[in-house]
C-alpha cells in the first residue's frame, strides 16, 4: 500500500512538473541574436572587445548606466548619488533588496551590497586584491579611462552607501562608471569559486543582477541567457536570450532570411540596399560615436603655418570620400565629435572643397609648387575608416591637382600608430572610437598632454587656448557651462585646423520586422532588455 | 609488422622536432604581438607594454622562449591562450569533436560516391557517362571552397528552404549540456525528441561543401587506377575464366585499385583541414580551423603553436595509420622493408 502512495506521489509530481514545463517549452519567447563572434570570457573589465562586451552585457548591471539608445546617465544599481561643491566626493546610495542571479551550483546567500562595488573596483585597481591576477590580470579599460590616477579612494559608508573620492574633479567620471568594465560583480560568488579552488570561472560563469542570467556557453557555438524575473529596472521581454556565434556576415544575413536569428550583428554595406528593401526586416541607423580625421604635424614644416593645413582641408573631396569609401554608410564630419554627441556645435564654419582657394592659400604660406609630403594610411580596417588605403589614393589624387604630391606610407599596426604617436609623420590618417559618450572622451585628442611624443595627440598641435578649456571643462560639473566651452574649442580647432576631420561612420542595424522595442546606442554595442518578439 | 610500425614511428620524431622549430618560428615572424594588437587606436604606455610583454613571457631573448616551450611540450603543457586565458588542450579537445564530425562526413561522403563513381566511370571509358563524371570531377576539384558553401546556402537553404543555414543544431528547440562533444552522439543521448534529426540536418551542406573537393579527388584517382588495372592480365584471365563481369570488377579489379587509393584518401585528411578552416567559418562551424584563424587575427601564439602541433599530430598519426593499412593490403610494401 504503502509503495502504491509514494508511486501516486510520484506520478503526481511527474505530472504536475511536466504541465509546468510543456508550455515553458511551447511558448517561451525566445530572441535569436546573430553574433559575430566568441568572447574572450564574460568579465568585461578584462575584456577589450565589443564582442566580449555585448556577450557580459545582458548579465551585469553598473552602478550608473546609460539609459537605453543614449549616452546619457541614469541611476543604475545606485538610485542616487550626490557630488560634493569642489567635485571630488561622490557619494552612491544603493538600491535595496537587489538579488544577484542563482546559477548551476551557486545560490546567492544575500543581496547585492556595498561589498559588491569594492570588490568590483579594488579586483582592478589593488594589485593585492585576490583576484587582481586572476585571468591574466589585464584591466586594459580601468588603465585607458586613467581610473587608478583619478581615484583617491573608495569607500563604504555603510551596506547601502558608497563614497567615493577623486584626486581632482572630473565631470566624465560618471560616465565612466556607466562603461561595462565598471559591471558590479558578486563578491560572495568571488568567494565560492576560490574556496571551489576554480577562480578562473568566475570569468566564464558570470553571475550578476542583469535582466537576463547566464545559462550556458559553448565555444564558438552558442551563448545562451535567460530572463530574470526578479528584475529590478526594465524587464527583459523575451523568455530566452540566445546568441547564435556566426562569423561571416553572409552567413548571419542568410539566417536573418530564413528566420534562424532575429536580429543580426554587423550586417555587410554591400547588402543594406537589398536588406532596406525587404519587407520581412527592419534596418535602423544611426551616426556612430567616431571620428576618422587626418593629422597634421603641426611640428614639422610648413605645417607649422595654419595656411597650409587649411589648403590642404580645402583641397580634399571629402563628399567623394564618403560616397566611393563609405558606400553611404557615412557622413562628413564638421567637427570631432559627432553631431549626436552633446556640444556639438553646428554654426562652425567648415572648409569647402575648393582647388583654387587651396593653391592660393599655399602660395600665401610660402610654399612653392609641386611639393612632395608624406601621407600615412593605416594597414588595417576600422570601424570609423572601411578602408584607409583608398581614402589615402583619393586624397592623393585631390593633392595632386593643387601642385601637392603625396607619398603614400604605411607600416604594420602597431608599427603604426607607435611611429605616429612618436610624430614621424607629415600627415597621416587615425581615427577615434568614443568609450562613453562624453566629449571630453574626444577632445582630449587635441589636447597639450597628448601632444608630447608618444602621446596619443598624433597632431603634435598644442593650443594654449583649447587646452585651458579642455581642462577647465573636465572640472565642471554644470554640463551646460561644459557645453558652452565644447563649442568655443570646436570653432578654435576648425580654424587652427590641425587636421582634417574626414567621417563619422554610420551604424546600421538589421533585424526581422517583428522585433520591437530595441533602440541603437550610439556607443555601438548591443543591449536586449526591453526587445521583443512578436 | 611490428618493426615496421616502430620504424614509422621513430621516423615522425624528427618531423615533429622541425614542426615545433617551424610554427614557433613562422608565428614570430608576422609582425604585431598578443599585446600590441589588444591596444586600440589609444595606444599603450611603454611601462604598461613592457610589463605585459614581461607577463606572457615575450622580454626574453627568442632562444629561450623556445626552449622554455619545448620544455612545456615534453611535459604535455601546451600553454595558456593569451586571450581567454583557458588551457589550449581543453579549448582545443572542446572544439576538436566538431571538427572530426565534420571531416568523417565528408571522407565517407567522398569514399562513398566517389569510389563507385570511379568504378563507373572506369568500366564505362570513353561514354557519355564518363565524360560527365570526369567533368564534373574536375569542376569540384577546382571549386573555392567559400564561393560553394555560400552558393549552396543561396540556392538550398535560402531558396528552397530544404536545409538550415548554419550552426549545428536547432538553438531553439534543442538544448543539451555536451558530453562528448560530438553532437550526433550527444543528441542520442540527450533523449530529447528530433534533436539527432536536426543534427543530421544541420550537417547535410557542410559535408557536402567539405566533402568536394575530396570527392572529386576520390572519383578521379579510382577511375585511372581502376583503368591501370583493368588493362592487367590477371584481369583478362579472370575474364577469359569465364567469371561475371561483377566478380572481375568488383573483386579481382578493385582490390587493386584501390590501394593508391587508400593512399590518397589518407593524404587528404591532412588536406581537409585546409578546407576545414573555411567550412567552418561558413557554417558557423565550433571547430579547430576557425579557432586557429582567430588566433592569427589575435597573435594568440600559444593557442597557434599548440593548435598546429596537436593537429600536426593527428595528421601525422593518421599516415601513420594509412601506411599500416596500405602493409596490410598490400603485402609487398610490407616485406621490401
Amino acid at each position: 500500500m504503502s509503495t502504491f502512495k509514494i508511486s501516486t506521489k510520484s506520478m503526481l509530481a511527474a505530472t504536475a512538473m511536466l504541465a509546468v514545463m510543456a508550455p515553458l517549452g511551447l511558448s517561451a519567447k525566445t530572441l535569436v541574436y546573430c553574433s559575430e563572434g566568441s568572447p574572450e570570457n564574460f568579465t568585461p573589465a578584462i575584456n577589450t572587445t565589443g564582442t566580449s562586451f555585448d556577450a557580459a552585457r545582458p548579465v551585469y548591471d553598473k552602478l550608473v548606466e546609460f539609459s537605453r539608445g543614449t549616452t546619457s546617465v541614469e541611476p543604475g544599481l545606485a538610485e542616487s548619488w550626490n557630488v560634493s561643491a569642489d567635485g571630488l566626493e561622490f557619494t552612491f546610495k544603493l538600491r535595496k533588496g537587489v538579488k544577484f542571479h542563482a546559477v548551476k551550483d551557486f545560490k546567492p546567500s544575500r543581496d547585492f551590497n556595498a561589498d559588491d562595488v569594492l570588490w568590483s573596483f579594488n579586483r582592478q585597481w589593488k594589485a593585492d586584491h585576490p583576484y587582481h591576477k586572476v585571468s591574466g590580470g589585464k584591466y586594459d579599460y580601468f588603465g585607458d579611462m586613467d581610473m587608478e590616477k583619478l581615484l583617491k579612494s573608495v569607500t563604504k559608508v555603510d551596506d547601502y552607501t558608497v563614497k567615493m573620492v577623486l584626486n581632482e574633479p572630473n565631470a566624465p567620471m560618471l560616465a565612466n562608471l556607466a562603461m561595462d568594465f565598471m559591471a558590479i560583480h558578486s563578491a560572495e560568488y568571488a568567494e565560492f569559486m576560490t574556496k571551489k579552488g576554480t577562480p578562473e570561472k568566475f570569468d566564464q560563469e558570470p553571475v550578476g543582477t542583469g535582466a537576463f542570467s547566464f545559462v550556458a556557453y559553448q565555444k564558438d557555438a552558442v551563448i545562451r541567457f535567460k530572463k530574470n524575473a526578479a528584475y529590478w529596472g526594465e524587464k527583459a521581454q523575451v523568455d530566452d536570450l540566445v546568441y547564435a556565434i556566426t562569423p561571416d556576415p553572409t552567413a548571419r544575413y542568410s539566417k536573418l532570411k530564413t528566420n534562424e536569428c532575429q536580429f543580426m550583428a554587423y550586417p555587410r554595406p554591400a547588402d543594406l540596399p537589398e536588406m532596406m528593401k525587404d519587407k520581412n526586416l527592419k534596418v535602423i541607423n544611426q551616426s556612430g560615436l567616431n571620428i576618422a580625421y587626418l593629422a597634421f604635424n603641426v611640428q614639422k614644416a610648413p605645417f607649422d603655418k595654419k595656411e597650409v593645413r587649411q589648403a590642404i582641408n580645402h583641397a580634399i573631396d571629402r563628399n567623394a570620400i564618403i560616397k566611393d569609401v563609405y558606400l553611404g554608410s557615412g557622413q562628413v564630419a564638421k567637427n570631432l565629435i559627432p553631431p549626436t554627441m552633446w556640444s556639438f556645435n553646428d554654426n562652425t564654419k567648415d572648409y569647402a572643397f575648393d582647388p583654387a582657394k587651396a593653391k592660393e592659400l599655399l602660395a600665401k604660406a610660402g610654399v612653392t609648387t609641386p611639393v612632395e609630403f608624406d601621407l600615412w594610411y593605416m594597414p588595417v580596417q576600422r570601424p570609423y575608416n572601411p578602408n584607409a588605403k583608398r581614402i589615402a589614393e583619393m586624397m592623393q589624387a585631390d593633392l595632386e591637382k593643387v601642385g601637392v604630391k603625396a607619398k603614400l606610407v604605411t607600416f604594420e599596426w602597431g608599427e603604426y600608430r607607435k611611429r605616429a604617436q612618436q610624430g614621424e609623420h607629415q600627415m597621416a590618417q587615425l581615427g577615434w572610437t568614443g568609450d562613453n559618450g562624453d566629449p571630453d572622451n574626444f577632445f582630449f585628442l587635441r589636447g597639450c598632454s597628448g601632444a608630447r611624443p608618444g602621446g596619443q595627440n598624433i597632431t603634435k598641435w598644442c593650443n594654449k587656448e583649447f587646452d585651458d578649456m579642455l581642462v577647465k571643462a573636465r572640472a565642471l560639473t554644470d554640463m551646460k557651462e561644459r557645453a558652452k566651452l565644447y563649442a568655443k574649442m570646436q570653432e578654435i580647432q576648425k580654424d587652427e585646423a590641425p587636421d582634417i576631420t574626414v567621417a563619422h561612420s554610420v551604424v546600421f542595424e538589421v533585424m526581422r520586422a517583428n522585433v520591437s522595442g530595441y533602440k541603437q546606442s550610439p556607443l555601438g554595442g548591443h543591449d536586449f532588455r526591453g526587445v521583443d518578439v512578436k | 609488422m611490428f618493426f615496421f610500425f616502430l620504424r614509422r614511428l621513430a621516423l615522425t620524431i624528427p618531423t615533429f622536432i622541425a614542426l615545433m622549430f617551424v610554427t614557433f618560428v613562422a608565428i614570430r615572424l608576422v609582425p604585431g604581438d598578443p599585446v600590441e594588437v589588444r591596444v586600440g587606436e589609444r595606444g599603450i604606455s611603454p611601462e604598461r607594454l613592457a610589463y605585459f610583454r614581461k607577463e606572457m613571457g615575450l622580454d626574453q631573448p627568442i632562444w629561450k622562449q623556445f626552449l622554455d616551450y619545448v620544455w612545456q611540450l615534453l611535459h604535455g603543457d601546451f600553454g595558456t591562450s593569451v586571450v581567454t586565458n583557458e588551457k589550449i588542450l581543453k579549448e582545443f579537445l572542446a572544439l576538436f569533436p566538431a571538427t572530426i564530425e565534420l571531416s568523417l562526413f565528408a571522407i565517407l561522403f567522398a569514399t562513398l560516391i566517389g569510389i563507385p563513381a570511379g568504378v563507373i566511370a572506369a568500366v564505362n571509358r570513353g561514354k557519355l557517362f564518363d565524360h560527365v563524371l570526369m567533368g564534373s570531377a574536375l569542376t569540384g576539384y577546382s571549386m573555392p571552397i567559400f564561393w560553394w558553401g555560400l552558393v549552396l546556402i543561396m540556392l538550398v537553404s535560402e531558396k528552397m528552404g530544404l536545409t538550415p543555414v548554419s550552426g549545428r543544431i536547432d538553438l531553439v528547440k534543442y538544448y543539451f549540456e555536451p558530453v562528448t562533444g560530438f553532437m550526433l552522439i550527444d543528441s542520442l543521448l540527450s533523449d530529447q525528441k528530433g534533436a539527432f534529426l536536426s543534427v543530421l540536418h544541420h550537417m547535410a551542406l557542410p559535408t557536402i561543401v567539405l566533402g568536394t573537393v575530396p570527392l572529386a579527388t576520390t572519383a578521379r584517382m579510382t577511375r585511372s587506377s581502376m583503368l591501370e588495372v583493368l588493362g592487367e592480365d590477371y584481369v583478362r584471365t579472370a575474364r577469359a575464366k569465364g567469371l561475371p563481369p561483377s566478380r572481375v570488377i568488383g573483386l579481382h579489379a578493385l582490390r587493386n585499385a584501390l590501394i593508391p587509393v587508400i593512399t590518397v584518401i589518407g593524404l587528404q585528411i591532412g588536406g581537409l583541414m585546409a578546407g576545414a578552416v573555411l567550412t567552418e567559418t561558413i557554417f558557423s562551424w565550433p571547430g579547430v580551423g576557425k579557432w586557429l584563424i582567430e588566433s592569427i587575427f589575435r597573435r594568440d601564439y600559444p593557442a597557434l603553436q599548440g593548435g598546429i602541433m596537436l593537429i600536426s599530430m593527428i595528421v601525422i598519426f593518421i599516415n601513420l595509420l594509412v601506411d599500416m593499412l596500405y602493409g596490410a593490403v598490400n603485402p609487398r610494401i610490407r616485406h621490401a622493408h
